[in-house]
């Protein structure tokens, strides 16, 4: 079960032979308004894809950037009905670019899986990461999900063993995320080389195109990721610039805007290396 | 939500959690991919110490020898007369080697972290007794020690951090979110994820994602083996009701576990009412809260209508965290405990009354359980016994108590 948009978005991706750029966002981050006008401008600068994260007061997996975007948005009284609205509205002007929802389970929890399936179906997203749902837990929202068409994507990570990987992808569709690094986001960097080897076990298991996120912060590393894998995932080095451009009174829009055209172009140029086996395993 | 477990047969309320670590609905492993593996290893070397007779013997000694068990069982006179109901007996955790219930939990899981080849501990901690009591056991056997505590917290119990500091082990203060006990987990679990491979996470209390709730548990049930142990020889029966202050519950539990299937024992957990139950400056997670997943599990939650966690409020750092164990989730729903609540107020009041009338300061925490004594004691009646757990001393609350009681020292 998996999404059209994503499986769209992914095929004409391997047309181009080229990896996929994902930026990701805090959904109200640093209010709704700046935060709509920012999701709607991140197609134009060059996301293939985009993470939208819905805040929680206690994001256990997140270094301080992600945390303190989180407490920005929740200031400013974000909430996940909010953030499924700001969704609704972008589809309004792009039908074509999935968006996939991610943050923790408690939101969820609390609308109920079933309800929150149907109203994000209805928004119009597309896929959605629990970064503290592993697959033991994973199978009342995957049912709820894959009733509306809805991607699940279980994370895979340095610790996965090939027997975990197996059982993360047992419920994952649209596309396999790997976790590059143990530890929390925006602190540890991603090593290429290291990487390398892990998207293609992930590959091999899960038979999906593989996007590799936590790690990634500048145009050179996201095009080294790029080269060995089949997307680039970025989240805290962007969320850092909404900080920045608030403390420094600056346009908040147009700084993070031009950080994704940047990381957009450097994965862009990068050749998908290894294309030919991803497409192989995907056959 | 589908309950997982069937409804339990009045004699197998102790038979749980089921092998995916739930209470019914409750409890689970809700962590991050990375950890995974660590739980199911946790899991798997636990087992694997509970069913070893070496690693249990190994435990009993250190637990006689160095904290200092067993603990009394202490008929309380004085407050018996002042009630002027049931037979009061206080479990006496508060002579343990550092001062509280805690150091039990903390021996069993540092020899299993050692059984494990971990060479690095962390830990979180509220009110500083869980810090101690880790840093106390990683002075012993001379493993480095870090621990999370929330900015907040630092500052009003700072005796607490010095105390961990002369035992060696590195306060790191957390300012992220509301800079208390939840934020300090949620910091622990940063550091977990961070650093896999050589650390073992010493959970305090009897919370938390799978084997935790279940393994903390079992090692603070020696608080209820050795009372029951206690009372048949004091008293030739079992007691009518336990009572036992609740945050994140494990001195209740210890307590609780061991007479689960005496139906005739009522069970009474007291909650932190904080500055009353009609202000949301409290810490009820199951009088004020509703099901939800934080830290690992899914259990009662402080949080407001989107699912956000609400700051925890009391007068008592150990009980001021927004959840609550899964099992103790479990046996409110279940009917099988009772989760009763005590105020601020309330609590100073019972921490005077213990220390006039037997020469006890108690924990501020256990001054909640002491708060709803007299209740539990008139309910029972005159020819009834009540066992209270007297977790943990006063001595590190005597500046809170002053500073409320409007006195300087």
């Amino acid at each position: 079960m998996t999404t059209a948009r994503i499986d769209a978005r992914f095929a004409a991706l391997r047309a181009e032979g080229r990896a996929a750029f994902i930026p990701y966002v805090m959904a109200g981050d640093p209010d709704y308004a700046t935060s709509l006008t920012i999701l709607k401008g991140l197609p134009g600068a060059g996301a293939d894809l985009i993470e939208l994260g819905f805040p929680f007061s206690d994001p256990m997996a997140e270094g301080p950037p992600i945390q303190r975007a989180a407490l920005r948005a929740l200031s400013k009284g974000m909430t996940l009905t909010k953030t499924l609205q700001m969704v609704a509205e972008f589809r309004e002007t792009d039908q074509d670019t999935p968006i996939v929802l991610m943050g923790y389970a408690n939101p969820l929890v609390t609308r109920g899986f079933a309800t929150f399936a149907r109203d994000a179906a209805a928004a119009g997203a597309d896929g959605l990461i629990v970064v503290d749902i592993p697959p033991e837990e994973a199978d009342p929202l995957a049912d709820a999900l894959e009733a509306q068409g809805l991607s699940l994507l279980l994370l895979s990570t340095p610790t996965s063993d090939d027997a975990r990987l197996k059982v993360i992808q047992r419920r994952t569709s649209g596309f396999a995320y790997y976790v590059s690094v143990a530890g929390v986001t925006g602190v540890k960097e991603a090593n290429a080389q290291a990487v390398a080897p892990a998207v293609e076990r992930v590959r091999k298991a899960s038979g999906l195109p593989v996007a590799v996120g936590f790690g990634i912060r500048t145009p050179e590393r996201a095009a080294e990721i790029a080269r060995v894998a089949d997307g680039a995932v970025v989240g805290s080095a962007l969320v850092d610039e909404v900080a920045e451009a608030v403390d420094m009174n600056e346009d908040v829009t147009l700084r993070v805007l031009s950080k994704v055209e940047s990381l957009a172009k450097a994965v862009r140029s990068a050749r998908l290396a290894s294309a030919g086996t991803g497409n192989a395993a995907r056959a | 939500m589908t309950p997982r477990n069937p409804a339990p047969t009045p004699n197998d309320y102790a038979a749980y959690p089921d092998a995916s670590g739930r209470f019914g609905d409750y409890g689970g492993r809700y962590v991050p991919e990375t950890l995974m593996p660590l739980v199911h290893e946790l899991d798997a070397a636990y087992a694997a110490a509970k069913a070893d007779e070496g690693f249990r013997a190994e435990l009993a000694g250190y637990l006689k020898h160095y904290v200092g068990r067993p603990s009394p069982l202490y008929f309380a006179a004085r407050l018996t007369a002042h009630f002027g109901g049931a037979k009061i007996y206080l479990k006496r955790e508060e002579l343990n080697h550092t001062g509280s219930h805690k150091i039990n939990n903390c021996m069993g899981q540092i020899l299993l972290a050692m059984r494990m080849g971990k060479t690095r501990i962390i830990a979180e901690t509220g009110a500083g007794q869980h810090g101690v009591a880790t840093a106390t056991v990683c002075a012993r056997f001379g493993l480095p020690c870090v621990v999370y505590m929330g900015a907040v917290d630092v500052e009003r119990q700072k005796p607490n951090v010095f105390r961990m500091n002369l035992l060696g082990a590195e306060v790191r203060p957390v300012t992220a979110g509301s800079a208390t006990l939840k934020d300090a987990m949620n910091e622990a679990l940063r550091d977990w994820v961070t650093n896999v491979h050589d650390t073992y996470y010493l959970i305090g209390t009897a919370a938390g994602m799978h084997p935790y709730p279940a393994m903390v548990r079992d090692f603070q049930s020696v608080i209820g083996v050795e009372a029951r142990e206690q009372i048949m020889e004091m008293e030739g029966r079992l007691p009518d009701a336990v009572v036992a202050c609740v945050g994140g519950g494990s001195n209740a539990i210890g307590l609780f576990h061991p007479f689960l299937n005496d139906e005739g024992v009522r069970l009474y957990g007291v909650e932190a009412a904080g500055e009353g139950m009609d202000t949301e400056r409290h810490a009820a997670a199951i009088n004020g809260g509703r099901p939800g997943v934080l830290h690992g599990n899914m259990t009662y939650l402080l949080q407001d209508q989107e699912g956000q966690i609400t700051e925890a409020h009391s007068i008592s750092a150990g009980l001021d965290y927004p959840g609550i164990g899964p099992e103790h989730a479990w046996l409110h729903d279940v009917g099988r405990a009772t989760y009763l609540t005590a105020t601020d107020l309330e609590s100073l009041e019972a921490f005077k009354l213990c220390a006039e009338l037997e020469g006890i300061l108690p924990a501020i925490e256990s001054a909640h359980a002491l708060a709803r004594l007299g209740d539990v004691a008139k309910e029972v009646g005159k020819d009834g016994i009540v066992v209270l757990n007297l977790s943990g001393r006063g001595d590190k609350d005597v500046a809170t108590v002053a500073a409320h009681l409007g006195m300087q020292i």
